[in-house]
């Protein structure tokens, strides 16, 4: 890592996170065909697109879940192609998949303590209680995937708050679930903004991106194809729909 | 005399005890065989060597270099667990990527070769091992007179499986294990070094066979093809349990045993194929075994 990368005020001359160049295949299916974007710290940065864009795929390519990838993935000066996911995730990334991944196997609590602790400076289990309070009615569950969808989804979440990454992946949050859980991941995200963690988030539902997010770069054929600041969504809403073809 | 449903009850509780003892290895071997399939998804079939192994370390520790039973109990699963993690790093590691008929091949040649080498240098005869001065005798139990070892091992093996569960169940460690289980990929990218949790799982499961070798030591004698004797009604135990659930290993292995010590009292024709009987009735009712999670 390199020094005083961190505190470097957002937009200064290194970000983040620096994905330049990213192919990633899965077996003989070549997917990503040279991303290039970057997040800077503190900031709450979305990857919009169709379906079958490649931003699931941008984001396990990050992890390191993918077959194959190649180009540069530069977190905080630390280059990630090459390296095990598990070493990435100590580097200190927290990923939120799509799926979920809640563990049918572990109880509600077990989920919650299941990512090894990466860095300092996670949230502590109280603070996550008081974020997401379903979450502790439901500690005792012995199955995890009992819960509801927006109870695993909250666990996903907080998860890998707990485990001192700084930058988090989020995939879908809101994916399937009612309004008023969707708000209350939104407040979420504002909230872990506030306490300076990084966000990449996949989002289908740009309304709520345009609540949360301070950039959006759009994905077609697994490519970023243009990138709009949020006070410009309004004006561009028109090129978005386009884009994204509603 | 007193007799039970016909049977001289000694002969009845005898046959249980035995069935008991079996019961205690078969519970031990395919409660490793569960764990490593379950993390490692591949069928190993050279559990058998590994419980022989047991077995024999621990009577070259007596003969060559003169260290007892107690301290075998614990040196011999280390022993024979890193020589599983050995075999799991350089050969086993290598197959995860490809069909589980391979690791069965591999794991299967690889039994062939070791009760082989074990054969050449030892013979099939088999070798005495002593049971410990203050295990031996027997006990009056009123009705009928237990040998302590006998009484020893099936504590021992009950001691082993609760263990292995609390470590499966009740630590974190062990969610690590249940949810790599479930999506290894997932739980590598949380940060666990996934590669080395199977490695670790690979060699405990081996111990444990090798610990059961040890407690077999003395009572049936030491010799290459021991592991063989078990390991068909091992695999039986294992898809009758549910492939992969520990708690289903170890009630059926137990089952099992006692089933079988049961077939000897009253219609000794079936006793060698009773547990083949209970597995096809089992499967044909339940596929995925009786205590079988969904996969
Ligand atoms: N495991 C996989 N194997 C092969 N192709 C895949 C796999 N996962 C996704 N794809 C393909 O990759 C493309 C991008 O998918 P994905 O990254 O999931 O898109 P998005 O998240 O933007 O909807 C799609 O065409 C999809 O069919
Ligand atoms: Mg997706």
């Amino acid at each position: 890592m390199r020094e005083g990368s961190e505190g470097r005020p957002a937009g200064g001359e290194a970000a983040m996170l620096e994905v330049a160049g990213l192919n990633a295949w899965y077996g003989e299916s070549h997917i990503l065909h040279g991303v290039d974007f970057s997040v800077n710290e503190g900031e709450v940065v979305t990857l919009l697109g169709r379906n079958g864009a490649g931003k699931t795929t941008t984001m396990k390519s990050i992890m390191g879940l993918v077959g194959r990838r190649a180009g540069s993935i530069r977190y905080r000066g630390q280059d990630l192609i090459g390296v095990a996911p598990n070493r990435i995730a100590h580097a200190g990334i927290g990923f939120c998949p799509e799926e979920r991944a809640i563990f049918g196997s572990l109880s509600v609590t077990e989920n919650l303590m299941l990512p090894p602790v990466v860095a300092p400076g996670g949230l502590d289990v109280e603070t996550i209680y008081a974020l997401f309070p379903n979450l502790r009615e439901r500690a005792s569950t012995a199955q995890a995937t009992k819960l509801s969808g927006g109870e695993q989804q909250m666990l996903a979440i907080a998860r890998i708050l707990r485990t001192g990454a700084k930058l988090l992946l989020l995939d879908e949050p809101t994916e399937g679930l009612a309004p008023v859980i969707v708000q209350q991941i939104g407040r979420t995200i504002q909230e872990i903004k506030k306490r300076g963690f990084t966000v990449l988030l996949v989002e289908q539902n740009f309304r709520f991106a345009a609540t949360v997010a301070d950039r959006h770069y759009v994905m077609e054929h697994g490519r970023i194809i243009d990138m709009i600041p949020n006070a410009e969504l309004p004006s561009r809403m028109e090129k978005l729909h386009e884009y994204l073809g509603v | 005399m007193f007799m039970i449903l016909g049977v001289p009850g000694p002969l009845l509780f005898g046959q249980v005890l035995l069935g008991l003892i079996n019961g205690a290895f078969y519970a031990m071997l395919s409660l490793g065989l569960a764990v490593i399939f379950g993390m490692l998804n591949i069928i190993n079939f050279a559990h058998g060597s590994f419980f022989m192994m047991g077995a024999f370390v621990s009577w070259m520790l007596l003969n060559y270099l003169g260290i007892g039973y107690f301290p075998s109990l614990i040196l011999a699963p280390i022993i024979v667990g890193a020589i599983g993690i050995l075999l799991e790093k350089t050969l086993i590691s290598r197959l995860y990527k490809l069909d589980h008929l391979y690791g069965l091949l591999l794991t299967f040649g690889m039994s062939l070769v070791v009760n082989g080498l074990f054969r050449n240098y030892y013979g099939s005869s088999g070798m005495p091992y002593d049971i410990p001065g203050v295990l031996n005798g027997a006990q009056n139990l009123g009705f009928m007179y237990m040998p302590i070892y006998r009484g020893w091992v099936v504590v021992a093996a009950l001691v082993v499986c609760l263990a292995t569960w609390i470590a499966i169940e009740k630590t974190s460690l062990g969610a690590r294990l249940r949810a790599a289980t479930e999506n290894a990929p997932m739980v590598q990218a949380f940060g666990v070094n996934v590669p080395r949790l199977v490695t670790l799982t690979f060699g405990g499961g081996v111990a444990l066979a090798a610990f059961a070798g040890v407690l077999a030591a003395p009572i049936y004698s030491v010799n290459p093809n021991m592991g063989d004797n078990f390991i068909n009604t091992v695999f039986a135990v294992v898809v009758i349990g549910g492939m992969g659930s520990i708690i289903g290993s170890v009630i059926t292995g137990f089952g099992l045993g006692v089933i079988e010590g049961l077939t000897k009292v009253f219609y000794p024709q079936a006793s060698a194929t009773v547990v083949f009987l209970v597995m096809v009735i089992v499967l044909l009712a339940r596929p995925r075994g009786l205590f079988g999670r969904m996969v």
